[in-house]
């Protein structure tokens, strides 16, 4: 017996519309199998996971500050995978962001006024770029896979950045503990409400973030290319649009987007730098962009589904002493289904029986 | 039908049918090839020929119907088993290892464990037996198409098939080429093998074929005896209505300045496999057409390449366009001298496929059309595209199904007239086109062909690259041959006949590698 995968004629415009929402429903049943094997009440479980982090304001501030990162992270490798260019390495983006970012707090502790927070952006901008333009530059000149290049200086940045918050950057007055000095409040990212909770203008930004990248996409000739590159180089170099240029737009666009992120993480959300600065958000960002279909809108809504899970796992750690290495189950399990289903809505599975081939005469 | 009528027939099929998706490829085919008869499939593009012949060799299972071997149904499921029943086939594509040697090449089809200098022997002795010289130790990546085809059917041969399937075997071969492959088929028609012959050269199916079958969209529309046929009359039955020929005007007509000029382009191959140009000079002139003949992949991708700018040169005035050097710009900035492409693939080069036609309207007209198509920050106007795109299509005549379809919803024919009306819409003062009708069915071909015509005739420069030498009789004022990254000096087409171009395209000008058997007859 053999299984076959047949090229579907057409594709159901009703299945593909509701695909994240069939891949949702078979991860929480997924879910369901998995806390039953663990001998946790299943019910329960999955009522911490997804709908108490959900019940009240605060919370609802949390989920917005683990959204805006993925959001933001997502948006811009929508556009990079749209353009056929695979960056895998926006974690590498996000940190280098975050680096750049912190240089004027923690170098000119005494610049403070009201250009701080945009240079601060600005600079977080151009560090994960930076970052970003490296794979692409080694794909352009040395023809090298930029999936590997792009996922091996994740490392690269997370010992970088490992080495400065204990080294170099590590506040004197911190009692020997890793980690820069804080920020000065005009270095720090404001709240939106505070009185009602956490949230920082990271949402607010990787929304506007989303909402012109998302123009791009639709109407501008710059969309068009992205989208011609990537369903055919050889028609984009009969258009006349370079590949090799847009590798390095793709690149630098994605990065760019994850070091914004980067920057807004620890300058909203932690203050400091620290050794370590994110659980996983360019990992999980690449979730993000797949659930919300490549589209930059759609990564606004995946976004916060990825955000609950985060918020889920540590729930259930602490009510029921799960290990928060089930989030990350969740969010493999997530991509596993939504691939899954897009697969499904274009082929359709045989199953070949018998010996092939006797005379049957 | 007579020989067919006698004994059992070889194969057999009964109400074959090969169903993608709602497509109906093959519908209940009848069909049966009598042993040592040389049988012919006829059809156009898209009749279901390949379709057909795939599943008599076990590459695809029949939705319905069944095939009979020597008067016993079987299952074919898989070419192996074909193989081992005496079915071999020959490839339209071939299936060759370019890094591998001709031996090597064929060791991997034969199941039993034979050591390759065996192979290479036995390979080498057959090959001279039927008159097709080959060295077994050469590699495959230098070997000339003619070559390659040699060592595809001495691989066939070498199994002892029963009936050997040919799909389209002297589309890549020059004239002097396929004599010497039909001497061939002759000879192994007199061992008494079968060979089902696959075509839509009607000359060469009336000169080689006992008897034919007629495919049209997929079922079969006849059987006849070729011989007692008119090219005419099977020409009709193929297409189902009487075929338009397109006639040129008669007085030839003044020629006005150049308008295309290339100076001695040069460019080492882009890949290993790929052929190098050689010092091509070329002047097409105002309201001339000239066409490239040639077999295919001889230069004639690389050259189109060179000629639109997709690779650039080095200096300036190597190629000249519209009257201005511009050898060292890319494909847009020679978009704007007033120039339109049309590549040889129409899906992923010509166009997107998962794009909507009126996008596809963009991709060639983004630079040239930017002040009507563009707004400010490159915003696109949909409105001025989409206009421009209906305006294609009424123009050429294109038949689609929905509004503004997918470029891969349309037909091979419709799709390539509405990619040249993208560019006659500009009116180009020039036009260069890779394979104008390939793949295309005989309405639109011609719809093509007058279009081309006529642009010349208004007063542009046309440069035609094509396979199809009918079609280049047809339509060129001139004919240039291109062989090995050289191009001929242009024929004039009163000068022109199919013998001289055909030595042409076998390289037997001076100073060119040639086949050995071309050479011979050049020399006489």
């Amino acid at each position: 017996m053999r299984i076959e995968l047949i090229k579907r004629p057409q594709q159901s415009a009703l299945f593909s519309a509701v695909s994240p929402l069939l891949a949702l429903g078979l991860t929480v049943l997924a879910g369901f199998v998995i806390f039953s094997l663990l001998g946790k009440p299943p019910l329960e479980a999955l009522y911490i996971y997804f709908v108490e982090p959900l019940s009240e304001t605060w919370q609802l501030h949390e989920l917005a500050i683990k959204a805006a990162p993925l959001i933001m992270i997502a948006v811009g490798l929508s556009v990079c995978y749209r353009s056929n260019n695979w960056n895998i390495g926006a974690e590498g983006q996000f940190i280098l962001g975050g680096i750049a970012g912190s240089l004027i707090p923690i170098l000119m502790p005494g610049f403070q006024n009201f250009l701080t927070l945009p240079l601060m952006l600005l600079f977080g901008f151009i560090g994960g770029a930076a970052m970003g333009a490296v794979p692409a530059l080694l794909k352009t000149r040395f023809n090298t896979n930029e999936i590997l290049t792009s996922l091996m200086l994740v490392y690269v940045a997370q010992l970088f950045l490992d080495w400065l918050a204990r080294g170099v950057f590590r506040d004197p007055n911190g009692n020997n503990f890793p980690g820069s000095i804080r920020f000065p409040s005009a270095a720090r990212l404001p709240e939106i409400i505070p009185s009602q909770g956490s949230a920082h203008l990271g949402i607010v930004l990787a929304v506007i973030a989303a909402a012109i990248v998302w123009v791009m996409m639709k109407y501008l000739l710059r969309g068009f290319e992205v989208k011609v590159l990537g369903g055919s180089p050889r028609a984009g170099r009969f258009a006349g649009f370079s590949s090799s240029r847009m590798v390095f737009f793709a690149f630098i666009l994605s990065g760019g987007l994850a070091g914004l992120a980067g920057i807004c993480e620890v300058s909203g959300a932690i203050g400091q730098l620290r050794e370590t600065i994110s659980p996983g958000y360019g990992f999980a960002a690449i979730i993000v962009a797949f659930l919300g279909r490549l589209n930059p809108l759609g990564a606004i809504a995946a976004g916060f589904v990825l955000a609950l899970t985060y918020l889920g796992g540590e729930g259930a750690q602490m009510s029921l002493g799960i290990s928060d290495k089930v989030a990350r189950v969740y969010q493999g399990l997530l991509l596993f289904f939504v691939l899954g289903c897009d697969t499904l809505i274009h082929y359709r599975i045989r199953l070949v029986f018998g010996d092939p081939v006797k005379a049957q005469g | 039908m007579q020989s067919g009528s006698e004994g059992t027939p070889l194969l057999k099929t009964v109400g074959l049918t090969k169903v993608f998706g709602e497509v109906k490829a093959c519908n209940g085919i009848d069909l049966s090839i009598a042993p040592g008869e040389i049988h012919a499939l006829l059809g156009e593009n898209g009749a279901g020929k390949s379709t057909l012949v795939k599943m008599m060799f076990g590459v695809l299972d029949p939705s319905e119907g069944e095939i009979l071997w020597k008067g016993q149904p079987v299952r074919i499921g898989s070419p192996g088993e074909a193989r081992r029943l005496g079915i071999g086939m020959v490839f339209q594509h071939f299936s060759l290892f370019e890094a591998l040697t001709a031996a090597e090449n064929i060791a991997l089809v034969l199941e039993e464990k034979t050591p390759i200098s065996k192979i290479a022997e036995t390979a080498r002795k057959l090959s001279v037996d039927y008159g097709l010289p080959l060295d077994p130790n050469s590699m495959v990546g230098d070997l000339s198409v003619g070559e390659r085809q040699r060592i595809e059917i001495i691989r066939c041969l070498l199994q002892k098939p029963d009936l050997i399937i040919l799909d389209e075997p002297t589309s890549v071969l020059t004239p002097q080429e396929a004599n010497k492959m039909f001497e061939t088929l002759e000879r192994l028609k007199a061992e008494g093998k079968s060979i089902l012959y696959i075509s839509h050269r009607l000359d060469e199916v009336k000169r080689l074929c006992d008897t034919a079958t007629v495919l049209r969209h997929g079922k079969v529309v006849g059987h006849c005896v070729p011989r007692e046929e008119t090219a005419s009359s099977l020409a009709n039955m193929m297409v189902g209505s009487d075929v338009e020929t397109v006639k040129r005007e008669g007085a030839v007509p003044e020629f006005g300045k150049p308008l295309i000029e290339i100076r001695n382009l040069e460019r080492p191959p882009a890949t290993p496999f790929s052929i190098p140009l050689r010092g091509i000079d070329l002047t097409v002139r105002a309201g001339e057409i000239v066409g490239i003949a040639g077999v295919a992949g001889n230069g004639q991708g690389e050259f189109f390449e060179a000629v639109s700018g997709e690779a650039t040169q080095k200096r300036a005035d190597i190629v000249s366009l519209n009257g201005q050097d511009c050898g060292d710009k890319g494909i847009s900035g020679r978009r704007i001298l007033g120039v339109g492409f049309v590549p040889e693939e129409r899906l992923g080069h010509g166009a997107v496929p998962s794009l909507p036609l009126s996008e596809n309207m963009l991709l060639s007209r983004h630079r040239t059309d930017a002040k009507s198509m563009l707004g400010p920050f490159g915003f696109v106007r949909n409105a001025a595209v989409r206009s421009a795109s209906k305006r294609v299509i009424g123009e050429m005549d294109v038949r689609k199904t929905a509004e503004d379809p997918e470029a891969a919803a349309l037909s091979g024919g419709n799709l390539q007239k509405y990619l040249i009306g993208r560019e006659l819409d500009r009116q180009p003062a020039v036009m260069i086109v890779d394979q104008p009708t390939w793949g295309v069915d005989a309405g639109a071909a011609a719809r093509i062909r007058k279009a081309l015509i006529a642009l010349a005739r208004s007063g542009s420069a046309v440069l035609v690259i094509s396979q199809d030498l009918d079609e280049l009789f047809e339509i060129s004022d001139s004919i240039a041959v291109m062989h090995d990254g050289r191009l001929s000096e242009p024929v004039p087409i009163a000068e022109a006949t199919y013998e001289k171009i055909g030595l042409l395209m076998g390289g037997a000008e001076p100073g060119h590698m040639a086949f050995e058997g071309v050479k011979e007859e050049a020399g006489a």
